[in-house]
């Protein structure tokens, strides 16, 4: 029994590898450190997860979206439980899901223990030298860059 | 178990009044960006009150034979039964006094989070954490606006004066604690208020100093949100917010 418990255990991970970021669509939720833990009880299945921001509107749709996922692939007794504590960082963040927003033109947090000032590398054309506009972006998560030498505008995941 | 409802109730109440005065500026905003600010502001005001709300209702739902939910509790509640903050009732103003309110409980919710981290009550020490690392945000944001206008132009400075001199009152009633405030920090699950008001004082004179402001004297409070005893405005606020429920009972989206 634990040995199935095991398998279904890592099918269930390996589903939600392929449930998107309603928001940045690039990022898995995996990636984004959501999901904190999967139980497997009998033929019950209990994901626990996170929200990143408290008033985050993407999280009733990632709800939903892992609960179709699961649904699509067979499993019935599905339980979502949302918790608050500990409360959600960056820091949780997959490296893999660093150098994808990169790629897709967000810059990435920094880890909370960097208390060092320097400034989010345009992910354009690399630079250092950029600015900040405003401390809040398009979404909860994200602050608004310019870079100084390519003059583009760009999201930086907020450290959190 | 009640004042641990009404203590939860009143902390939702004074984020989701709030957020229904900041959304009113929700594409009315001075420039695109601040227009953005202050609506990511308030939507992490009203997933915090969603917090506050869904653990209230499992605390009354197990308690008595009522049924409720978050919804109910913001749309189908009457303005006596609302324990918000006079502050955050009070109107929008111009961008000023918009900022000046938001600063003024930004700088107390950090204050009040902070020490909430250590409630021996598990839901609210969650709730708390999450919620400070917004906050954090909020007072950054709101502070520098402060300053940005106190120290800009004599047009801003007027109206910023105006704005503080407008709220003042209001900011006392944060230190004055309700019987269910003063019952739960005598069991450890809420900080003290009244002992938030040192640092609450010296923050904002912190920044009134950079802004080139100067801090009221302490004068005349106004009290009574926190026991439902509300301003005329809330009943205008309320008549928005909970017009769709009250005249189409149970619509949903």
């Amino acid at each position: 029994m634990v040995v199935e418990n095991n398998i279904t255990v890592k099918t269930v991970w390996d589903l939600l590898e392929q449930v998107p970021d309603p928001e940045i669509p690039v990022l898995s939720i995996l990636d984004l450190g959501i999901v904190r833990d999967i139980k497997v009880d009998e033929d019950l299945v209990e994901i626990i997860i996170t929200p990143t921001y408290s008033g985050c509107p993407a999280m009733d749709a990632i709800t939903m979206d892992i609960r179709l996922k699961l649904i699509e692939n067979g499993f019935k007794n599905i339980k979502i439980t949302s918790v608050l504590s500990p409360a959600w960082t960056t820091d949780w963040m997959t490296e893999e899901g660093k150098i994808k927003l990169n790629k897709y033109g967000i810059a990435p947090p920094k880890m909370s223990s960097d208390i060092s000032d320097t400034l989010p590398i345009c992910p354009q054309c690399k630079s250092a030298h950029t600015k900040l506009l405003s401390q809040f972006g398009s979404t909860a998560c994200k602050a608004l860059y310019q870079c100084n030498d390519c003059k583009e505008p760009f999201d930086y995941f907020k450290c959190h | 178990m009640n004042q641990l409802i009404n203590y939860t109730l009143s902390l939702g109440d004074s984020n989701l009044i709030l957020t229904q005065r900041n959304a009113a500026w929700c594409g009315h905003g001075p420039i695109l960006e601040q227009d953005i600010a202050i609506t990511n502001i308030t939507l992490d005001l009203i997933g915090q009150s969603r917090n506050f709300y869904q653990y209230a209702a499992t605390l009354i739902n197990a308690s008595s034979e009522n049924s409720v939910t978050e919804d109910s509790l913001a749309y189908l509640r009457t303005e006596r039964e609302f324990k918000n903050l006079l502050l955050t009732e009070q109107e929008n103003g111009d961008w000023a006094q918009t900022i000046v309110r938001q600063f003024f409980y930004s700088v107390y919710q950090y204050l009040l989070y902070e020490k909430m981290q250590q409630s021996n009550n598990e839901h609210l020490a969650g709730i708390a954490a999450k919620s400070l690392k917004e906050v954090t945000y909020h007072v950054t944001w709101s502070s520098e606006w402060v300053i940005r206008l106190g120290d800009g132009t004599e047009e801003s400075k007027d109206r910023i004066t105006k704005a503080v001199k407008e709220l003042w009152p209001y900011t006392g009633e944060m230190f004055l604690p309700a019987a269910y405030e003063i019952a739960m920090a005598a069991e450890g699950i809420a900080p003290d208020v009244a002992s938030l008001k040192n640092d609450w004082v010296k923050k904002v004179t912190s920044v009134f100093e950079e802004a080139t402001i100067t801090l009221p004297e302490n004068g005349f409070t106004q009290t009574g949100g926190k026991n439902g005893v509300h301003t005329e405005k809330l009943g205008y606020i309320l008549s928005d917010l909970q017009y769709l429920q009250r005249t189409y009972p149970n619509a949903t989206w």
